[in-house]
């Protein structure tokens, strides 16, 4: 099997096909629904003003997420009164909610790579392809066997959106995900899709 | 009466960590169906370790520790059901200090996370039923992640896009649709609950009491018990599989309840639950409680 270790090149993004399981290594960030409508809002369309600190943040993301991987996760972490924090429980959460915003945060920040779970739309497969980028995905659930490839959490951005959906910086060692969206159009939700419209389709004409 | 904080924190901790054998169990015959190799396998494979892992060292099984949902049966002269009410609250903001929980309630206003898991008056959801004199009070504790909620669906029958009437036949279509339209998204293999009838409200809350009963026990009508087994074969060819990435196994089991409707309503409300199907249930006797 395939390691990778983050910042990844666009040569070896091109590489990566549907259907090929990999195991993640390096620094990345999570980053969920108030994350992604926060960077679209403030950095990107600019419809909102730069809170305290915010731009700081700004820099700080674009040095840690160029080349590197968003994870969508809302983790549950231990030491919160100390901040010794440690990742207990950090599956994927369903990244379809994110389409309007991904493609567009992917290109700003150059990030190669999104884990999630339930795969993403045609918005985001455009992406992947202009990017490049890819989409990995994560096993839905598996949140304490995930959370052991967390060795180290290095910090963490916008606390004020809460625990699940603050940016937290990790760094991981062999985490287990499968390429499920890739950088030449190949998306393996599009064709499960499509497929199991043609078996309801077949299903529904037939009598009760 | 006594109280039971600390026996009402224990539940919570066997349900976010503990999953019951008889989801275990069906995850693991769904294993020797898919293909060695296959993506769908090795999540299976990648599910049953997570199980043990959280089992053995009390950790949330999955992050999304869910909407707590509990249903409390009590007898007449037993218990104070405001007492319950504060001893669950207390019992599950401790719960969320040890980390058994993840903070989840989230003000849909201001968007504050409370970082307690504990949000206005019905958060957590507390359902409290009266039982006769004789029985035990028994808390029951379902936990539902957010991503199998979002990919529950309501069917207001007749529904002429999908050709569905207001017949068994208009349901298995309508039911059918909504596994098909959550693909992976909810976490498959998933557990169908689905409510016929009520109002919109009654019917949605229904379809999620199904799921309280355990895998296999089929409803008492044949006719539902018929279709029950038939959704789940159904389901299953459509290939969806494990999270979506193609298999044999989209749905584990399909419960239905009947309820009376209006002459103008016909709604058919499908809960998706996810595989890490989370729900336990305590009993208190007099000299102990017995958790299963």
């Amino acid at each position: 099997m395939r390691s990778i270790t983050t910042p990844i090149s666009d040569d070896l993004v091109r590489e990566l096909k549907v259907g090929e399981p990999v195991l993640l290594s390096g620094i990345m960030v999570t980053g969920r629904d108030a994350a992604h409508k926060w960077l679209i809002e403030t950095f990107i369309k600019k419809t909102r003003e730069p809170k305290d600190g915010d731009l700081q943040v700004y820099e700080d993301l674009k040095r840690l997420l160029d080349g590197s991987i968003i994870y969508h996760c809302g983790p549950v972490v231990s030491g919160l009164d100390t901040k010794e924090y440690k990742f207990l429980a950090a599956g994927p959460t369903t990244s379809i909610r994110e389409e309007p915003y991904q493609a567009d945060v992917m290109k700003h920040f150059n990030v190669k790579g999104v884990i999630g779970k339930g795969g993403m739309g045609a918005k985001t497969l455009k992406g992947c392809q202009e990017g490049p980028f890819v989409y990995f995905h994560a096993i839905g659930g598996a949140a304490s066997y995930i959370a052991q490839s967390v060795q180290k959490v290095l910090g963490v951005y916008k606390m004020e959106f809460g625990v699940p959906e603050a940016m937290w910086v990790i760094e991981v060692k062999d985490f287990p995900v499968v390429v499920t969206m890739d950088s030449h159009g190949g998306s393996q939700h599009a064709v499960i899709d499509e497929a199991s419209r043609q078996v309801l389709d077949d299903l529904l004409a037939k009598p009760y | 009466m006594r109280d039971l904080t600390n026996e009402i924190l224990e539940l919570i901790r066997r349900t976010s960590s503990s999953l019951p054998n008889d989801v275990e169990e069906r995850l693991r015959a769904a294993v020797e169906k898919e293909a060695p190799g296959s993506a769908a396998r090795g999540a299976l494979e990648t599910i049953l370790k997570n199980i043990e892992l959280s089992r053995a060292n009390s950790t949330p099984i999955c992050q999304d520790t869910g909407t707590p949902i509990f249903h409390v049966y009590y007898p007449e002269v037993c218990c104070s059901t405001r007492k319950i009410r504060e001893q669950i609250r207390a019992a599950l903001a401790e719960a969320t200090k040890r980390s058994y929980m993840r903070p989840n309630a989230v003000d849909a206003i201001y968007d504050n996370n409370t970082g307690d898991n504990l949000g206005g008056d019905d958060f957590p959801y507390i359902h409290f039923e009266e039982v006769e004199p004789d029985k035990p009070l028994v808390i029951e504790l379902m936990l539902k992640g957010g991503g199998c909620e979002n990919v529950g669906r309501q069917y207001s029958l007749p529904d002429n896009h999908l050709g569905a009437g207001r017949d068994m036949a208009g349901v298995r279509k309508v039911v059918l649709d909504a596994v098909q339209k959550a693909q992976g998204q909810g976490c498959a293999p998933g557990i169908l609950g689905v409510a016929i009838g009520g109002n919109r409200g009654l019917s949605y809350t229904k379809s999620k009491e199904v799921l309280f009963d355990k895998l296999g026990t089929r409803n008492a009508d044949p006719n539902l018990a018929e279709l029950e087994e038939r959704l789940t074969s159904e389901a299953n060819q459509m290939g969806i599989g494990p999270m979506g990435f193609g298999g044999q196994t989209t749905v584990i089991d399909t419960k239905i309840t009947g309820l009376h409707r209006l002459p103008a309503s016909y709604f058919v409300s499908v809960s998706y639950m996810c595989w890490a199907y989370r729900r336990r249930k305590m009993t208190v006797w007099e000299d102990r409680v017995e958790y299963d």
